[in-house]
């Protein structure tokens, strides 16, 4: 009764492999089938041009029949200037050309029936190979153009590929650690100052992806402007959280273990709220799809996931000039070490848990943000990655920013580099199974001091 | 008003059906937990999850019989609650709490997933392994008995009984519990661990017999669960059961006997009315489709439980039958 049944069907949708997506390792060797897959649904969509296109001209002329194609692959480009050879079902020649520099080729037949398109083996430029075979019969129906594809290989994908799946993995740890590290870092300032385990912190990157989705797609924003929207969203919720929510509370001298049940009931109310308004589906962004990755030798990734590895080193480097050297930062450490004294020095505290809250709501929001690009949008990511964010801060040592960091980029690595021996759907179990083991051999964290935990 | 009616009757039944038991049963092992001893519970759905596939696990993968699979259940909840407790009770209460939050979605995830499939049947889940207690029933079990205007199966009467007299039989356990030194000891630790320590008790033995007790009902409360469901899907375990269990436990009254019990069939009465109360306003057009589809209605009761947690807790965290000074809401 507690499980509609349509639910349990998104969750099943959920777990499926391709959905879950990008940064995991299992996930790269699909993302490098999907690339393949796009590869050929390109070159299927050139051709479909070119049926359109020539199948118009020469509908004036008499109706004839044509194989076309493109030869590229994602490493060389369109392959210019090699041949194909047509040859019918006696295997007699009928025709050649040769690539142009878009790599198309187009070879006009004598009628319909079933013909064979062949690319030389030495035809290729060094560094290409054919993917299965050099040759593809097909066969044309009358009046029609058909669509030749023939795979090629060009290093970048399958055993023969110069990525190493470890170093692989590695980056795309690096990767999903950065995000954690982004989210996580409002949590623990949040605890740090306040005191408060918030578990309604998924919501905020959550909050964070969707808000953008629907700027995005909705309203055809392009998405850089709608992350920076959602940003401004997810610190004004931040801030509504503090004013609305916590600053009473503390006020009326709330416990923290009923701010703690109070979270988790925000974090259940907001969930469920996303999964009325947003719905049960996952979707990607308008921007960006389906990038290709591109080779840097021992790994390979899309632009789109350097690019937001940049943007979390870029903004945590940032939150880090801010911790150290800003007026606010310093405050906020002096009031997470201790509040009483840094109420008695003169700092507002008040006023810092709320840039606390802001700055905490904005990095989750663009954590959703990279989330959601990497892996799709979906109602309850943040949940799930609350998690794990529990697990960096837990590491880390509750309550330090760095060390929320730190923990966070080794629980994004470990989860990622688990799946070389444990199974693709389990690797948060791993992450999580860390989150244990810390508490029994260092419950303090990396960077925690004793005094805190007990 | 006929409609009203039927609402009505569908809430009743499920305000005394076998969800509710579960949830009683939930609830009375949090009560133990936090409402006793101040341990912040907050994977109680691990513990029914390892008791309802305790059963199916053995029977219908192991050929074992009914009663070894519900020992079995019972043993995993207990080893569960030691690995949860081992590295976590002397550490501060949040840290129990986010331990076993990872180890119940933890848990969930490796039961659905493929490589534990040839065991759990991964998403499909099992069935097949309650006929050999639904047989026990002193009546055809696939009977049709119209109890106050609703439609009970003979199968549906016979867990739901049973399910009520351990819920009795619990309640009984703690009652006497409480009044004995154990339960003062267990809520002196609730109010000042160290105190507690200065009298030269152990408080993490007696923190972690609270555990294993309370994760002990809460895998009899999956067995009455899965049992009556007559399936084991990984995604009845969601780990919003947890904070369904504590909203029954908190509306109910926590440190109180038959708070959880109360809570729990309230809870769950309310949610099925406002589930079926709305899924007829929109079927009548009283609640235009745009605005709230019927799909969304299941969701809609885990909204009203956040906000009822919230409210709860601001305003009443006492709950019904609660007595302010006796819950445990202050951290160390």
């Amino acid at each position: 009764m507690t499980h509609p049944t349509d639910r349990v069907r998104r969750h099943g949708r959920r777990s499926r492999p391709v959905r879950r997506g990008s940064p995991t390792p299992a996930g790269a060797a699909r993302r490098r089938g999907v690339t393949v897959l796009r590869l050929l649904l390109v070159a299927l969509f050139t051709a479909g041009l070119a049926t359109l296109t020539p199948g118009l001209a020469q509908a004036e002329q008499a109706a004839s029949e044509q194989v076309t194609g493109t030869l590229r692959t994602s490493l060389s480009g369109p392959l210019e200037d090699v041949e194909v050879v047509v040859t019918d079902a006696g295997g007699d020649e009928v025709g050649t050309d040769e690539t142009d520099e878009n790599g198309r080729f187009a070879v006009d037949l004598p009628g319909p029936g079933e013909y064979t398109v062949t690319v030389p083996e030495d035809a290729l430029p060094e560094g290409v190979e054919f993917n299965a075979g050099n040759s593809r019969t097909v066969t044309v129906d009358a009046g029609r153009t058909q669509g030749v594809i023939i795979g090629l290989d060009d290093g970048t994908r399958g055993a023969g590929g110069g990525t190493i799946r470890w170093v692989e993995l590695l980056v795309s740890g690096l990767r999903f650690g950065l995000l954690i590290a982004m989210a996580a870092i409002g949590l623990s300032l949040i605890f740090g100052t306040t005191g408060l385990v918030n578990f309604a912190h998924g919501e905020l990157v959550t909050i964070g992806a969707v808000v953008a989705w629907f700027i995005n797609v909705g309203a055809g924003v392009p998405l850089i402007v709608s992350a920076l929207l959602a940003m401004l969203v997810g610190a004004g919720i931040g801030a509504l959280n503090e004013l609305g929510l916590w600053r009473p509370l503390r006020r009326r001298g709330t416990g923290l273990v009923a701010a703690l049940v109070i979270s988790i009931g925000l974090s259940l109310l907001l969930r469920y709220l996303y999964q009325i308004v947003y719905g049960g589906r996952s979707n990607a962004y308008a921007d960006y799809r389906g990038q290709r990755t591109v080779d840097y030798g021992p790994f390979s990734m899309t632009n789109k996931d350097l690019t937001s590895m940049i943007i979390a080193l870029v903004v945590l480097v940032l939150v880090a000039v801010m911790l150290q050297r800003t007026t606010i930062g310093k405050a906020m450490r002096a009031v997470s070490d201790n509040r009483d004294l840094a109420a008695s020095s003169g700092i507002n505290v008040n006023r810092v848990i709320l840039v606390v809250w802001m700055v905490g709501g904005a990095l989750a929001a663009l954590g959703g943000v990279l989330l959601g690009l990497s892996d799709e949008v979906q109602w309850d990511m943040g949940f799930r990655l609350l998690l794990l964010m529990f697990a960096g801060v837990t590491l880390g040592g509750l309550g330090t920013a760095y060390g929320a960091l730190i923990g966070s980029i080794v629980v994004g690595v470990f989860v990622q580099m688990s799946t070389l021996v444990i199974p693709n759907d389990m690797k948060y179990v791993g992450g999580l199974l860390l989150l244990i083991v810390i508490l029994i051999v260092r419950p303090q964290g990396i960077l925690g001091s004793r005094a805190r935990i007990g | 008003m006929a409609e009203l009616l039927d609402a009505l009757a569908v809430a009743l039944k499920a305000g005394i059906g076998f969800q509710a038991v579960f949830f009683a049963l939930l609830a009375i092992g949090l009560n133990i937990q936090f409402g006793y001893t101040g341990l912040l519970n907050f994977g109680q759905i691990a513990f029914a999850l390892l008791g309802g596939y305790g059963i199916a696990i053995s029977v219908s993968q192991w050929g074992l019989p009914f009663w070894v699979g519900v020992l079995i259940g019972l043993a995993a909840a207990v080893v569960l609650a030691l690995l949860l407790g081992i590295p976590t009770l002397r550490l501060r209460a949040d840290y129990l709490a986010i331990a076993t939050i990872a180890a119940a979605e933890g848990l969930r995830l490796t039961f659905r997933s493929v490589s534990a499939t040839p065991v759990t049947a991964g998403t499909r889940g099992l069935s097949g392994f309650s006929d050999p207690f639904v047989s026990l029933a002193p009546w055809d079990p696939a009977a049709r008995f119209r109890i106050l205007g609703t439609t009970w199966s003979g199968a549906d009467l016979w867990v739901t009984l049973v399910g009520w007299v351990l819920v009795a039989l619990a309640c009984l356990l703690v009652w006497l519990l409480v009044r004995s030194p154990w339960g003062r000891v267990v809520k002196s630790i609730r109010e000042d661990e160290d105190a507690v320590r200065a009298l030269g008790k152990n408080v993490y033995v007696y923190k972690m017999q609270a555990l294993v007790l309370g994760g002990v009902l809460g895998a009899l409360g999956g067995m009455v669960y899965a049992v009556g469901t007559a399936s084991a899907t990984p995604d009845q375990y969601q780990n919003a059961n947890t904070f369904l269990a504590y909203a029954a436990l908190i509306l109910g009254g926590a440190a109180r006997v038959l708070g959880p019990v109360i809570g729990a069939m309230l809870l769950y009465f309310i949610i099925q009315f406002a589930d079926t109360g709305l899924r007829t306003l929109i079927g009548n057009g009283v609640i235009p489709e745009d605005l709230l589809s019927a799909t969304d209605v299941a969701q809609i009761r885990f909204v009203l439980i956040g906000l009822g947690l919230i409210l709860l807790l601001i305003f009443r965290p006492q709950g019904i039958f609660g007595d302010r000074r006796e819950v445990m809401l202050d951290a160390r």
